[in-house]
């Protein structure tokens, strides 16, 4: 027995509140944040990750806040991402509490911000979230990373992305489906299984997950390192720990 | 009067490590400090890191911390922590650079597209995430925790010990690999126990509670370790 794949449960946070909603659209409440992280964490979450979908930059302070009441509570690795910008940004997440950032349509914007993130605080706590579409056409499947929560085109082919920001010192890649995200139809797993067959560094895999089945799926057929969802988690339909059953009676190793 | 330093040499975030600590041990004075007084008369000394080690021992070195490390990793209760244990040892791959020395042996890297688990899958770098820690020797900061309990990881390179009988946990990935190893007053894990959870938590709070034999010293990884068995 060696490492365990990760399940990471994702809180989408606006004005304090967890919300979920369908590709940002349609946000219904799902709870107190601090009381969600302490329950993922009783049941057996690997990680967990934030991600600020707030607009306005004002409400930012809150979730400082949330990260510091989290991460006096709960002993797991917290990753907090959403409206990252600059350096200082990342500095002032890590100070309250964060173990890791993630870094997305600033990470396009300004791919110099990654290089320097990684040289200050080192490899371990900078992810870069990708946010990849798949294009129509062509012979071989192709990705296109998208930025502004997916609204955007960026030109950039995900998967040289992925490359250029392994190269630039990214400790881990942070992939969500766009055509996926929100559908509950499971992820994108041939986009999954290229990034992760094509990096060096561990791959998470994001977006769309609607039942157990494709958890498992985003391990064994898409090969991804750990699998992030929110719904499936946010209504009680599963716990996390169901989830890691289901995963090891799949022959997943999994911390249960 | 601060019973516990945390060393801070502006490598990383250590709020975290902290933060695990007043959990443990909300009694206590717990103290973040790069000031070598504050270090050389605490109690005990936590000796964390994270990012590159040559940037570390910069850091470290230019903060006028070496001697009042070395002092406390001879002395008192220790406790390092990922690039902080791996700082101990002689020399790193990481950078070509030189550690402190306190243990004998060098820091290696996993070689990173060679690795592969028994499905062919190959194995990422850095080595991220909950691995379980086989215990190789009993030792007072392992009390009340299962041998293969899992660990929360994240790092590249690992340490080789010259002497085998320092080593106190063993993970693999996919071989094995040293991720605790004590001497005398000394303890230093690669995992994280402040984010690895209930083991974790535990971890610290034995840290805390620990008292060393006298005369027992961490003298550079040659000392017989018969006297922190039990």
């Amino acid at each position: 027995m060696g490492l365990a794949k990760r399940v990471i449960p994702c809180l989408d946070v606006t004005a304090g509140r967890v919300v979920k909603g369908v590709k940002f659209a349609g946000l219904r409440d799902a709870g107190d944040p601090v009381e969600i992280a302490r329950r993922y964490d009783e049941q057996g979450a690997d990680e967990l990750t934030f991600l600020d979908i707030t607009a306005s930059s004002d409400e930012r302070g809150l979730l400082l806040h949330i990260v510091e009441d989290v991460a006096a509570q709960v002993f797991i690795p917290l990753t907090v991402g959403g409206g990252v910008r600059t350096a200082d940004d990342v500095r002032r997440l890590l100070n309250a509490g964060a173990d890791k950032v993630s870094i997305n349509t600033a990470a396009v914007q300004n791919p110099r911000l990654v290089a320097e993130c990684t040289a200050r605080y080192g490899s371990q706590c900078i992810v870069v979230a990708v946010d990849a579409k798949r294009v129509d056409g062509g012979a071989a499947p192709r990705w296109e990373v998208f930025t502004h929560g997916g609204r955007r085109p960026s030109g950039h082919d995900a998967l040289e992305w992925g490359r250029r920001m392994q190269q630039l010192g990214a400790g881990e890649i942070l992939l969500t489906s766009m055509d996926r995200d929100g559908t509950r139809k499971g992820f994108d797993l041939e986009l999954t299984r290229a990034f992760s067959d094509a990096l060096d560094i561990p791959v998470i895999a994001s977006g769309g997950v609607g039942n157990l089945d494709h958890l498992v799926d985003g391990i064994i057929k898409g090969h991804a390192d750990a699998v992030l969802a929110a719904s499936i988690f946010h209504y009680g339909e599963y716990t996390v720990r169901q989830v890691k059953e289901h995963m090891a009676r799949h022959g997943i190793e999994v911390r249960l | 009067m601060i019973d516990i330093a945390v060393i801070d040499y502006g490598m990383g975030n250590l709020r975290s490590v902290a933060k695990a600590i007043e959990h443990v041990a909300p009694r206590l004075g717990v103290a973040v400090t790069s000031d070598p007084r504050v270090v050389r008369d605490a109690s005990r000394v936590v000796f964390p890191g994270q990012g590159a080690m040559p940037d570390c021992m910069r850091e470290m070195e230019a903060r006028g911390l070496r001697d009042a490390v070395v002092v406390s990793a001879r002395e008192k209760p220790f406790l390092g922590i990922c690039i902080g244990l791996q700082m101990l040892f002689e020399r790193s791959e990481e950078g070509d650079v030189a550690g402190l020395g306190l243990l004998s042996g060098k820091v290696r890297r996993f070689h990173t597209g060679a690795l592969f688990d028994a499905q062919g899958n190959k194995l990422k770098v850095p080595h991220m995430g909950w691995n379980e820690v086989q215990q190789t020797m009993s030792h007072p900061l392992w009390d009340g925790i299962a041998s293969g309990s899992r660990f929360y990881f994240v790092h590249s390179y690992f340490p080789e010990p010259a002497d085998p009988r320092i080593i106190a946990g063993c993970s693999r990935y996919p071989g094995s690999f040293a991720c605790a190893v004590a001497s005398g007053n000394l303890f230093a894990v690669q995992f994280h126990p402040e984010k690895s959870q209930a083991a974790g938590l535990r971890l610290l709070a034995n840290f805390v509670a620990w008292q060393p034999e006298r005369g027992s010293r961490a003298g550079a990884g040659r000392q017989p370790v018969a006297d922190v068995n039990r």
